[in-house]
């Protein structure tokens, strides 16, 4: 091909062919990204690091011990290890969430953060840092601070060519139960992804018609005038 | 009188089931737990607390299984029918006309009939998804292949899927902020490595309307500026295609994804009169057909939404094949890899659950695809993939997914790549659609295929 597609997408196009195969090339670079992804899925949270940037926020576990029993007991990580949480009633609660990849969130949450506060209508409740949590830790989160809605901002599955992307849920009136079809996501939050400046602003924009609705998930449209995504 | 009148729903009928192994006596309380006990160990069923606690267990299950008329699944729901529209579906639409030549049949009976007749495509109306996911527990890998690759289910939109010699090929371009030109990148390199033929399908990265219907509209103009002979699909939500179709997208395939409970499909935000709707609404639309729906599903969904009532994960799987069948869709897949480690462990898990899927969905009569795919968190590589992918080519899968290099650079797993398209075609000696193999020729694909030129779909 006179004119290579690697111009317009990140994805493994024009890998060339070995008979019906990839080239060796091509080969080895896929089993290199793989090794990084498989080792990204058991990193932690810095935790000193986010507080320091984060003044202030409180950090809670999930019942989920260790990586492998988050991994095999999703319902350890859906339930809040016992602690002490202060009253956020008619409050937006960030949650700083390690998920199954940490990478992403430790390099963008504070920043994401700060973004969003200027835009938005809520008050901002006490962010919360959740270490071996699923998203459906924050309904546990938001029912004991009586928060009005939830962002979990939660590291997604690495992926071969990403290992630090974050996605944000965001779920009105948090309470234990909730399903998935209540929230409204954002996902692909990376450098090369979504950039935090326009995940920011989506999500101001979800929680501003998630108040007027007084709901998110499917009744919640996004129907956010699109950007142009290029330049 | 409908069957569903005479079913037991709530505790089984007094006595249970049974079955003696090396002087020890198994008893299962009700169906549900027999099944659940018969079942190949999986995490996702440990999960649910209802796998079996010994592999003597899981065996004596295997027995008492066996020995089980086909006729008790008319009678003993595992989700209540009260309770569950799924539930009411399978029952209230079972053909007992298509049952009546395997009514006098237990499950062992049905297994070693499957493996023994030469066709079974005229039992699917018969059977029901528990049914079938039993006779699959007493299935070893290759039982699973001999019998799926009997299965002849043909559909049609703009071209014919699942006619014998052919394997098809989603293509699958995703993008991580849905750019409409590096969507069309990954389309035209999987046109180039002949994939296509299933459906064009992109995931979207958003449900936003404006981006979907951009999408939509960017797909077909590449069909249309080629003139591909196949189909194009945005996997949005339902409820957003619907609005799509509204506002007058060129919508060609309605997807969703299911699952096999109420409570499930209600957790996805669909439910079955909502399905019926958006399939009224694309056939209105006479884009093509008549199969017009797309489906996903995967083993542990119901248990991920809390909505499994007790019932291992591969039974419920089947019962989304239930839900599926009501709408003749053009496609099915599983993603049977997908949903993660916590339902299926690790490459072995993975693969005997994709040839389950695969068997399952085509004896209840869907034109099964599979989404041979794992996640990072999976303990799981491409070397497994490989082997089901062979597996499954040898099967008779109806289509695969085509994916870059098999890394999606938007949902963030790994699937099968154009390049293993090839290979499956090439090991089992089949071909792309009819179809779409003609377009492919008159394209000169496979060569320089000068009228593909990138510049054509605004790739310059």
């Amino acid at each position: 091909m006179s004119l290579s597609l690697r111009r317009f997408t990140d994805a493994r196009v024009t890998l060339g062919r070995v008979g019906d195969a990839q080239p060796v090339a091509a080969h080895l670079a896929f089993q290199a990204a793989h090794a990084q992804a498989r080792d990204a899925v058991w990193s932690a949270l810095d935790i000193p690091a986010l507080q320091a940037a984060l003044p202030g926020a409180i950090t809670v576990r999930s019942q989920a011990r260790d990586r492998r029993e988050y991994l095999l007991r999703p319902d350890l990580g859906r339930a809040l290890a016992p602690c002490a949480l202060p009253p956020a009633p008619g409050a937006l609660v960030f949650v700083i969430a390690d998920g199954l990849c940490a990478t992403g969130v430790q390099s963008q949450a504070a920043a994401l953060i700060t973004a969003a506060r200027p835009m938005l209508r809520l008050p901002i409740g006490p962010i919360i840092i959740a270490e071996q949590a699923r998203v459906a830790l924050g309904d546990a989160i938001g029912q004991a601070m009586g928060a009005a809605a939830i962002a979990m901002l939660i590291g997604e599955r690495p992926g071969l060519s990403a290992q630090d992307s974050l996605g944000i849920y965001l779920t009105w009136a948090p309470r234990i139960g909730r399903t998935d079809a209540e929230r409204n996501c954002i996902s692909n939050i990376r450098p090369g992804g979504l950039s935090a400046p326009d995940a920011a602003a989506k999500l101001a924009w979800l929680l501003n018609a998630a108040q007027n609705l007084g709901t998110t998930g499917v009744a919640l449209k996004d129907d956010m005038p699109a950007t142009p995504l290029l330049p | 009188m409908p069957l569903a009148r005479a079913v037991q729903t709530g505790q089984n009928t007094a006595m249970g089931f049974a079955h003696t192994l090396g002087g020890t006596r198994y008893v299962f309380d009700d169906l549900k737990t027999l099944l659940a006990r018969a079942t190949p160990f999986r995490s996702g069923d440990a999960l649910a607390g209802v796998a079996a606690g010994s592999a003597a267990e899981r065996v004596a299950a295997q027995y008492a299984l066996a020995d089980l008329p086909l006729r008790h699944f008319l009678h003993e729901a595992v989700v209540p029918y009260e309770a569950d529209d799924v539930t009411r579906l399978i029952l209230d639409t079972h053909d007992a006309t298509a049952f009546a030549p395997i009514a006098h049949m237990t499950v062992g009976a049905l297994r070693d009939h499957l493996l023994d007749t030469p066709d079974t495509t005229a039992l699917a109306p018969g059977l029901t998804p528990e049914m079938v996911a039993a006779v699959s527990k007493i299935m070893r890998v290759s039982d699973l292949i001999a019998v799926a690759r009997k299965c002849q289910i043909t559909t049609r939109f703009r071209n014919t899927i699942g006619l014998p010699g052919t394997l098809s090929i989603r293509l699958q371009p995703n993008h991580p902020t849905d750019d409409a030109r590096g969507v069309a990148a990954g389309v035209l390199d999987g046109l180039l490595l002949g994939a296509g033929d299933a459906v064009i399908g992109v995931n979207p990265a958003t449900d936003n309307i404006e981006t979907v219907m951009r999408l939509l509209e960017m797909l077909d103009h590449i069909r249309t500026r080629f003139d591909i002979p196949t189909q194009s699909c945005v996997l949005s939500h339902i409820t957003t295609t619907m609005v799509a179709m509204q506002r007058g997208a060129p919508v060609d395939l309605v997807f969703q994804s299911i699952g096999g409970t109420q409570g499930v499909n209600e957790s996805f935000g669909v439910s079955l009169s909502l399905l019926a709707e958006a399939q009224d609404a694309a056939h209105a639309l006479q884009r093509g057909g008549p199969n017009v729906m797309y489906f996903e599903t995967g083993q542990g969904s119901a248990l991920s939404a809390n909505a499994h009532h007790g019932v291992d994960q591969q039974t419920l799987e089947c019962r989304a094949y239930a839900v599926a069948r009501r709408y003749a869709p053009l496609l099915v897949n599983s993603v049977v890899g997908f949903i993660g480690p916590e339902y299926l462990f690790d490459g072995k898990q993975i693969l005997r659950a994709g040839l389950e899927d695969h068997m399952c969905g085509k004896l209840l009569g869907l034109p099964m695809g599979v989404d041979i795919c794992y996640t990072n968190h999976a303990e799981a590589d491409q070397d497994d993939m490989d082997a089901l992918l062979t597996c499954l080519a040898n099967a008779g899968v109806t289509y695969i997914m085509g994916v870059p290099g098999a890394d999606d650079v938007m949902l963030a797993y790994q699937s099968t790549s154009f390049h293993d398209g090839l290979y499956a075609r090439r090991i089992t000696g089949k071909r792309a659609a009819p179809e779409f193999e003609g377009w492919m020729t008159r394209m000169g694909v496979g060569g320089d295929a000068p009228a593909l030129h990138p510049a054509l779909i605004g790739l310059a």
